[in-house]
């Protein structure tokens, strides 16, 4: 038995190794880099940069479309995730893998072609006109970006939405029924609160992704407009102020923190997972 | 009735907003004119263009091999991570699975610029080498994601009463376990690999000059426009993947589910 333990150990070692090298020790060195200057000397200035008109705007405009997106998410996936949960699709891979396939095509890709889809003598817009409809010009404005973060990020609603759904037992449903509730009712006091950790996961890897994103507001939003994501790549890859662009992320860390310890309480055993 | 019509048009709607843009690029890759804004005809010359593209095709063998080499690897010390996990206390457990889901919940720039970090203060060159220490290291926790479920749902007698019968523990294992856990591995696998064929940002920030995958070739391509070809890759890769759904579908079907 003394041996299995040591086989135990040795299982569990290049995991351990692996995560305190490129998980962990990673994670330190932002924090030494946000938290000290040039010299070496320990500093809050790098943190406390994000309240300077520049970046305090990148953040306020970040989160605001970060927050529209999440709920919008939110308000198409439901429905969506509830007719899937009741077609008793008999291969519950199917459908996941009818919201992983578009990764196939390159994710820069799928993003330019809504400018295709969007411009002002793009696609749309010719339907539009065949309708005889007003034209919609939205390319390189903040509702592009709002699109494109919904684009891109609806599966991770979806998924752990429907994972959640699934899993309810339809007996439940189906008592609530018995003893008088209407179809309203039974949402809102059985399959609602059953989903809560679907909901919470979801909003978590939909929120996440599209407050820290720089691509598609670099691709859709014309360049003109800066999130906090822009603002810190381009300390790192164009002013080179790693020491900035670090205190930068740490702040987006804080938001990530909140936003993990909020689904860890709402979802003890990982039941909303996203697969 | 109404109902059921109702749910149909409202997926029908989803989906086209979902396959919208794949669709569009897919046409573009026929447009005999080389700007995306004007629509010249179809042809079929970007497809045979493409092979004489030394330089997309480069980036095109990088992208494959980093996305498999990463998830092989990812899948070793993924599955070999789950069993120690498995026979860990509630205690150490928490722990390490909220290590493990840092990655995934962490900001992808975050991560980049972390990895990116660690790289440059170690004096390790940024290429090739270090995309796929990163690749590698977001993969592991969706391959733990993957694996963990089927194997907290294995009976431990199993393995154990192979051991009483006189097999080493490598041996059980390759007959006992790794049977079981096998749909959980292959589906860590793809999801590894799709995760890593797609991932931009963080190798944005982990590459080297001169080193590109599809995704960094695209995106300096950006500004100039991006080559008809890329769009002609593209359609070919998703269609490729379309054709071995669809008969992995038609396949008689195992007992993997």
């Amino acid at each position: 038995m003394k041996n299995n333990g040591i086989a135990r150990k040795l299982l569990s070692a290049p995991y351990i190794v692996w995560a305190a090298i490129f998980i962990i020790v990673p994670l330190g060195m932002v924090f030494y880099y946000g938290l000290t200057d040039k010299t070496g000397a320990f500093t809050l200035e790098n943190i406390a940069a994000i309240m300077s008109a520049e970046h305090a705007k990148a953040l306020w405009i970040s989160l605001g479309l970060s927050l529209i997106s999440t709920v919008i998410c939110f308000f198409l996936a439901y429905p969506l995730a509830m007719i899937l949960a009741n077609m008793n699709v008999s291969q519950h891979s199917f459908i996941v893998l009818i919201f992983i396939l578009p990764m196939w095509m390159n994710f820069l890709l799928r993003t330019l072609a809504w400018q295709t889809l969007l411009e002002k003598t793009g696609v749309i817009n010719n339907v539009l006109s065949f309708l005889h409809l007003p034209a919609l010009n939205i390319i390189n404005t903040p509702y592009a970006i709002v699109l494109g973060m919904v684009y891109n990020f609806l599966p991770f609603m979806v998924l752990p939405i429907y994972n959640s759904l699934v899993k309810i037992d339809p007996n439940v449903v189906n008592a609530a029924k018995d003893l008088g509730a209407n179809g309203i009712q039974t949402f809102f006091k059985i399959t609602l609160p059953l989903s809560v950790p679907g909901i919470i996961s979801g909003i978590t890897m939909v929120f996440i992704p599209a407050l820290t994103t720089f691509v598609i507001s670099k691709l859709l939003g014309g360049s003109k407009i800066l999130l906090i994501g822009n603002v810190i790549e381009e300390e790192f890859t164009q002013a080179g102020n790693w020491h900035l662009g670090s205190g930068l992320s740490i702040v987006l860390m804080i938001f990530i923190i909140v936003n993990m310890v909020v689904s860890a309480i709402f979802d003890k055993d990982g039941e909303g997972s996203f697969l | 009735m109404i109902r059921t019509v109702a749910r149909k048009i409202y997926i029908i709607l989803i989906f086209i907003f979902l396959y919208a843009p794949i669709a569009t690029l897919m046409i573009l890759s026929f447009n005999a004119s080389r700007t995306r804004a004007k629509w010249g005809g179809v042809t079929l010359h970007w497809y045979i263009s493409l092979f004489d593209n030394r330089e997309i095709l480069q980036a095109l063998w990088n992208t494959l091999f980093i996305a498999f080499i990463s998830s092989f690897i990812a899948v070793v010390i993924g599955t070999v991570a789950c069993i120690a996990i498995n026979y860990m206390g509630k205690h150490k457990r928490a722990i390490v699975m909220g290590i493990t889901n840092i990655p995934m919940l962490n900001a992808d720039i975050v991560t980049g610029i972390s990895l990116m970090l660690l790289f440059i203060s170690l004096g390790i060159k940024l290429g090739m080498g270090t995309i796929l220490l990163a690749h590698i290291t977001f993969n592991i926790p969706y391959v733990i994601l993957c694996v963990m479920p089927r194997m907290k749902q294995l009976n431990p007698s199993t393995f154990e009463a192979a051991l009483d019968l006189g097999a080493s523990p490598a041996y059980a294992f390759f007959k006992v376990v790794f049977p079981d856990i096998l749909p959980g591995v292959l589906s860590g696998f793809l999801m590894a690999f799709t995760m890593s064929l797609d991932d931009f940002i963080i190798t944005h920030f982990t590459k080297g000059a001169g080193v590109d995958t599809l995704s960094t070739k695209i995106y300096t391509e950006v500004k100039k426009g991006i080559k008809p070809e890329m769009y002609a890759l593209s359609t070919i890769i998703f269609v490729t993947v379309l054709l071995l759904l669809f008969l992995i579908n038609k396949a008689p079907k195992e007992k993997l589910d």
